[in-house]
C-alpha cells in the first residue's frame, strides 16, 4: 500500500497532449538510447581496465603505441556522423514548431508581471487560463507589457519567449481534453513562480459554449474598428481621405515595397511597428507623415487594431 | 645516490627553507611568488565558495516543500543570484587556473616565476576587491536578477543593487584578463630548454587554451556590464525596447562571453584529469597531440555557439540551426578526450588513490554532462527543456561533476607538493566516494524534473514535482558532508600529515623533481627536458 503510494509519486514523463509531444519524446528516447549505450560502453571499459590493470596484478602489459591515427579518426568521424543525425532530426522538429500553420485559430496573449492575459478573437478574455478546442490548431500571438516572459506548455512540448516591444508566436494542437499547466519559464522577477496557469482543452461544443458564456465583449476586430475610428486612423487610411495614406485592405500577409527598396511581409510585427514607429519602414510612394501612436495605445488596444486590420484581408482564414 | 650526498642535500634544504618559511603577514600580502599567490587565491575562493554553498543549501531546503516554506520569494531570488554570481565568477573561473595554475605553471615549465610576478599579485588584489564589492551588494540588500542579468528586468524593473554587483564582476574581470595574459606570456617565453610545444604538459595546453578565452572573451563582458549600467543609471536606451533598445542584444553579448566562459570552467579540469590519468596508470596519455589540439579546438569553437542559449528567445530558425550544428561540432573534441583518457588506462599500471578516484569520477560525470548537452543542442528537444531543471542538471554535471571534481583531484594530487605533507588516504577516498554519491543524488533527479517541465528559478512549485525535489535536497546534504571532510582533514594534514618527500607519487614532471614544499625560486638549477613528458618506463 505504502509502496504503491510511493511509486505513484514518481512520474517519468509529462503528459503527451499535443501532436508534437510524441515526436519530441521519440527523439528524446532515441538520444537517450544512443548516449546511454555510449556512456555504458565507456563506463564498462574504464571499470574493466581499473580492475584488470591494477598495480599489483600480474597481467600482460606489453606496451601499445602512444597514439593511433585510425583509432583517433574513427572516434572523431563516427561521433560526428551520429551528431549530424541528431542535429537533422532536432532541426526538423524545430522547423515544424516554428512554421506558421495555415487554418489556425488565433489567440492573443499578453504577459505582464505576474499574469497571463488572454483574449480570443470573439472578444472573450481570461487571465491565467487558456480555453482551446481539442484537435484545432491554435496560433498564439504573444507580447509582454514589461520584462521578458516565456509561455511554456510542457504537456505540449512547446515554449517561446514573450518579449516586450514585439510579437512572438507559437502554435500547438491539443490531442486530448483536460487541463494542462502553463508555466512562465523565463525569470521575470519576484513572483515568477506564481506566473502559472492552465490550458483547458475542451470538446468543440464545450468550447463554443464557454465562448458565449458570462459577460460577452465585442469581437476583437470590432473593438479594433472602433479604435480605428476614435484614434483617427480612418481619417487618412480611407479611400476618400484628404491625406494620401496606404489603404489597409488585403494588407496582412502581403508583400510591402518600402521606400529604401526593401520588401517586407506585412505580419503582426510589421503592423505593430508601423503604428508605434511609423518612420522606420516607409511604404514606397508615400510621404512619412504618420504620427507615432506610441504611449497612446495599450498593448490590448494594439492587438485589437491588428486584429481589425487583419480582418480586412480576405485571403486569411479567420 | 651515495649516502653522503643525500645528507648534504638535506642540509641545503634546511638552510634555504621553502616558499612557506617566511610567515609574516606582510610577506604574504606583498608576495610576488606565484606559489604564494596561488595559495592566496585558494583561501579566497574557499571563502566565496562557502558563502555560495550556504546559499545553495538554503535554496535546496526551501524546495523541500512545494510552497517554498523556508524563505520569501524575494529572498529566494536573491539566493540563486548570489549562488550563481559567486560560484561562476568568484569560484569556478579562478578555481583551477588561479590556484593550481598559478602554483604549477612555472614549476611545470621549469621557470622561477610567471612572466609578470607583480601583475600576478595585482590580479589577486583586483579579484579580492571585485569580490568585496559583490559582497557589499549582498550586505546592502542583494540582487535578484539571476547571474544572467537579463534585460530589461535588470536594467529597468529590478529594485535591487544591480549596478554594485555588476561593478564587482567588472573589476574581477580584469583579474581574469591579467591572469590569462600572464599564462600566455609565460608559456610562450619561459619554457625550460628542451620543452618544445609538443613536450608541453597537457595541463599547460589546457591552461593556454583557457587563457586565450580569458583574454578574448572577458572584455566583451566588461563592455556589456558598462552598457547595462549606462541604461540603468542614465536611462540611455540600449536594451529596453521602451527606450528604443533591443533586449536580445543583451543576450547575444552576454552569451558571447558566457558560453566561452563555460569552457574556462571546464578546460582546466580536463588538463588536470590528463595529468592524473597519466600519473596513476604510469603511462603517457594516449593520443597526446589529439588531446592537446582538442583543447584548442574547444577554445576556438566555443566562441561560435553562444546562440544555443537563445533557441526560444525569438532568433530566426536559420541562425538557430547554425548554432545547433556548431554546438554538435564543439562536442566532438570533448568526446575525443574522453576516448583518449579511457584508452590510456589500457595496459597501464593503475592505482586508485584519491586523486585517481576523482579523475575517474570526472570522466563519468563529465561524459554524462556532455551527453545531456547533445539533448540540449537538438533544437526540437531544447524547446521543451530550455529554462527547466534539465538545463540546471546538465551544467552542474559539467561544472560540479566536472570542474569541482577535477579541482579536488588536482588539489589532492599536488597537496604534498604545496604543503610538503600527505593527506590521510582513507578519509580522502571516503570523501571522494561520498561526493560522487551525493552529487548524483542531488542532480540526477533534476534531469527528470526538467523533462517533466519544472522551470528553473521557481521559489515554489506544483505538488507533482515534490518527490524529485526531496531526493535532490537529500543528495545535497550528502554532498555537503563530502565538501566539509577535505576542509577538515587537509587543514589537519598541514600539521600532522606524513612528510611527503619530493615525489610521493613517483610521477614524471619538473614539479616532482624539486623539494616539497618547493624553495622560493623553485629550482636550484633550471632543469632541462630531455624526453617527452609522461615518459614512464615500460612496466613489464
Amino acid at each position: 500500500m505504502v509502496g504503491a503510494y510511493i511509486i505513484a509519486q514518481f512520474q517519468f514523463g509529462p503528459d503527451q497532449a499535443s501532436s508534437l509531444a510524441g515526436q519530441v519524446d521519440a527523439l528524446f528516447l532515441t538520444l537517450l538510447a544512443i548516449t546511454g549505450t555510449i556512456l555504458a560502453l565507456v563506463a564498462v571499459t574504464i571499470l574493466y581496465c581499473l580492475a584488470r590493470y591494477r598495480r599489483n596484478a600480474q597481467v600482460d602489459r606489453t606496451p601499445i603505441p602512444d597514439s593511433s591515427l585510425p583509432l583517433e579518426t574513427a572516434w572523431t568521424v563516427i561521433p560526428m556522423f551520429i551528431f549530424l543525425g541528431m542535429f537533422g532530426w532536432g532541426a526538423t522538429l524545430y522547423f515544424k514548431k516554428n512554421q506558421s500553420p495555415s487554418n489556425a485559430t488565433e489567440i492573443y496573449v499578453i504577459g505582464k508581471q505576474w499574469m497571463w492575459k488572454v483574449q480570443h478573437l470573439q472578444g472573450k478574455r481570461e487571465i491565467n487560463e487558456l480555453h482551446v478546442p481539442v484537435g484545432r490548431t491554435i496560433r498564439l500571438i504573444m507580447t509582454s507589457q514589461d520584462v521578458i516572459h516565456d509561455f511554456f506548455l510542457p504537456a505540449f512540448r512547446v515554449k517561446q519567449d514573450v518579449l516586450p516591444g514585439t510579437y512572438t508566436t507559437q502554435w500547438f494542437a491539443g490531442t486530448k481534453t483536460g487541463s494542462f499547466p502553463i508555466f512562465c519559464a523565463q525569470y521575470c522577477g519576484t513572483y515568477h513562480a506564481n506566473m502559472i496557469g492552465q490550458v483547458i482543452v475542451q470538446t468543440p461544443q464545450d468550447y463554443e459554449e464557454w465562448l458565449s458564456s458570462g459577460t460577452t465583449e465585442p469581437a476583437m476586430a470590432l473593438s479594433g474598428a472602433n479604435l480605428f475610428r476614435s484614434l483617427g486612423c480612418s481619417g487618412c487610411h480611407a479611400v476618400n481621405a484628404s491625406v494620401r495614406a496606404p489603404l489597409l485592405n488585403n494588407l496582412y500577409g502581403s508583400p510591402v515595397p518600402l521606400q529604401n527598396g526593401q520588401v517586407v511581409t506585412a505580419d503582426e510585427r510589421y503592423i505593430r511597428d508601423s503604428i508605434l514607429q511609423p518612420e522606420l519602414q516607409i511604404a514606397a510612394g508615400y510621404d512619412p507623415i504618420m504620427p507615432s501612436f506610441k504611449d497612446r495605445v495599450s498593448e490590448e488596444e494594439l492587438t485589437q487594431l491588428i486584429s481589425y486590420i487583419k480582418s480586412l484581408s480576405k485571403s486569411t482564414d479567420r | 645516490m651515495i649516502n653522503g650526498l643525500e645528507v648534504i642535500e638535506v642540509e641545503n634544504i634546511t638552510r634555504r627553507g621553502s616558499y612557506l618559511t617566511d610567515t609574516g603577514l606582510g610577506s604574504w600580502l606583498f608576495t610576488t611568488d606565484h606559489k604564494r599567490i596561488g595559495l592566496l587565491y585558494l583561501f579566497t575562493i574557499i571563502f566565496f565558495f562557502s558563502i555560495a554553498a550556504v546559499a545553495a543549501a538554503a535554496m535546496r531546503l526551501n524546495l523541500l516543500t512545494p510552497r517554498g516554506d523556508l524563505v520569501q520569494a524575494e529572498t529566494y531570488n536573491k539566493l540563486f543570484t548570489l549562488h550563481g554570481v559567486l560560484m561562476v565568477w568568484f569560484f569556478l573561473i579562478p578555481s583551477i587556473p588561479s590556484v593550481l595554475g598559478n602554483f604549477l605553471v612555472p614549476l611545470m615549465i621549469g621557470a622561477r616565476d610567471l612572466a609578470f610576478p607583480k601583475l600576478n599579485l595585482l590580479s589577486w588584489y583586483l579579484f579580492v576587491i571585485g569580490g568585496l564589492v559583490a559582497l557589499y551588494a549582498l550586505l546592502v540588500g542583494g540582487v535578484d536578477t539571476g547571474w544572467t542579468f537579463y534585460t530589461p528586468y535588470s536594467s529597468t524593473y529590478s529594485n535591487t543593487h544591480v549596478v554594485i554587483m555588476a561593478l564587482g564582476i567588472f573589476i574581477s574581470g580584469f583579474s581574469s584578463i591579467l591572469t590569462g595574459l600572464n599564462f600566455i606570456a609565460t608559456i610562450h617565453k619561459m619554457r625550460a630548454p628542451g620543452i618544445t610545444w609538443f613536450r608541453l604538459r597537457l595541463f599547460l595546453w589546457s591552461l593556454y587554451a583557457t587563457s586565450v578565452i580569458l583574454v578574448l572573451a572577458t572584455p566583451v563582458l566588461a563592455i556589456l556590464l558598462c552598457l547595462l549600467a549606462v541604461e540603468r543609471v542614465f536611462g540611455v536606451g540600449v536594451f529596453n525596447p521602451a527606450l528604443g533598445g533591443d533586449p536580445l542584444l543583451f543576450q547575444h553579448l552576454f552569451w558571447f562571453y558566457s558560453h566561452p566562459a563555460v569552457y574556462i570552467m571546464v578546460l582546466p579540469g580536463m588538463g588536470v584529469v590528463s595529468e592524473l590519468v597519466s600519473a596513476f596508470s604510469r603511462k603517457r596519455v594516449f593520443g597526446y597531440k589529439f588531446v592537446a589540439f582538442a583543447s584548442m579546438a574547444i577554445a576556438l569553437l566555443g566562441f561560435l555557439v553562444w546562440g544555443h542559449h537563445m533557441f526560444v528567445a525569438g532568433q530566426s530558425v536559420y541562425s538557430a540551426a547554425t548554432f545547433s550544428i556548431l554546438s554538435y561540432l564543439v562536442a566532438v573534441p570533448s568526446a575525443i578526450k574522453v576516448f583518449n583518457w579511457t584508452t590510456t588506462l589500457y595496459r597501464g599500471s593503475i592505482r586508485l588513490d584519491t586523486p585517481m578516484l576523482y579523475a575517474v569520477g570526472f570522466i563519468g560525470l563529465f561524459a554524462a554532462g556532455g551527453m545531456t548537452g547533445l539533448f540540449l543542442a537538438a533544437l526540437g528537444i531544447d524547446v521543451h527543456v530550455h529554462d527547466t531543471y534539465f538545463v540546471i542538471a546538465h551544467f552542474h554535471y559539467i561544472m560540479v561533476g566536472g570542474m569541482v571534481t577535477a579541482f579536488m583531484g588536482g588539489l589532492h594530487f599536488w597537496w604534498p607538493k604545496i604543503t610538503g605533507r600527505l593527506y590521510p588516504e582513507f578519509f580522502g577516498k571516503l570523501a571522494a566516494i561520498i561526493m560522487f554519491i551525493g552529487f548524483n543524488l542531488t542532480f540526477f533527479p533534476q534531469f527528470l524534473l526538467g523533462y517533466l517541465g519544472m522551470p528553473r528559478r521557481y521559489h515554489a512549485y506544483p505538488d507533482q514535482f515534490q518527490v524529485y525535489n526531496v531526493l535532490s535536497t537529500a543528495g545535497a546534504s550528502i554532498l555537503g558532508v563530502g565538501y566539509l571532510m577535505p576542509l577538515i582533514y587537509l587543514i589537519w594534514s598541514v600539521k600532522y600529515g606524513k612528510k611527503a618527500g619530493p615525489n610521493p607519487w613517483d610521477a614524471k614532471g619538473f614539479e616532482w623533481e624539486t623539494d616539497s614544499p618547493p624553495p622560493t625560486h623553485n629550482f636550484e638549477v633550471i632543469p632541462v627536458q630531455i624526453e617527452d613528458p609522461y615518459n614512464y618506463p615500460p612496466i613489464s
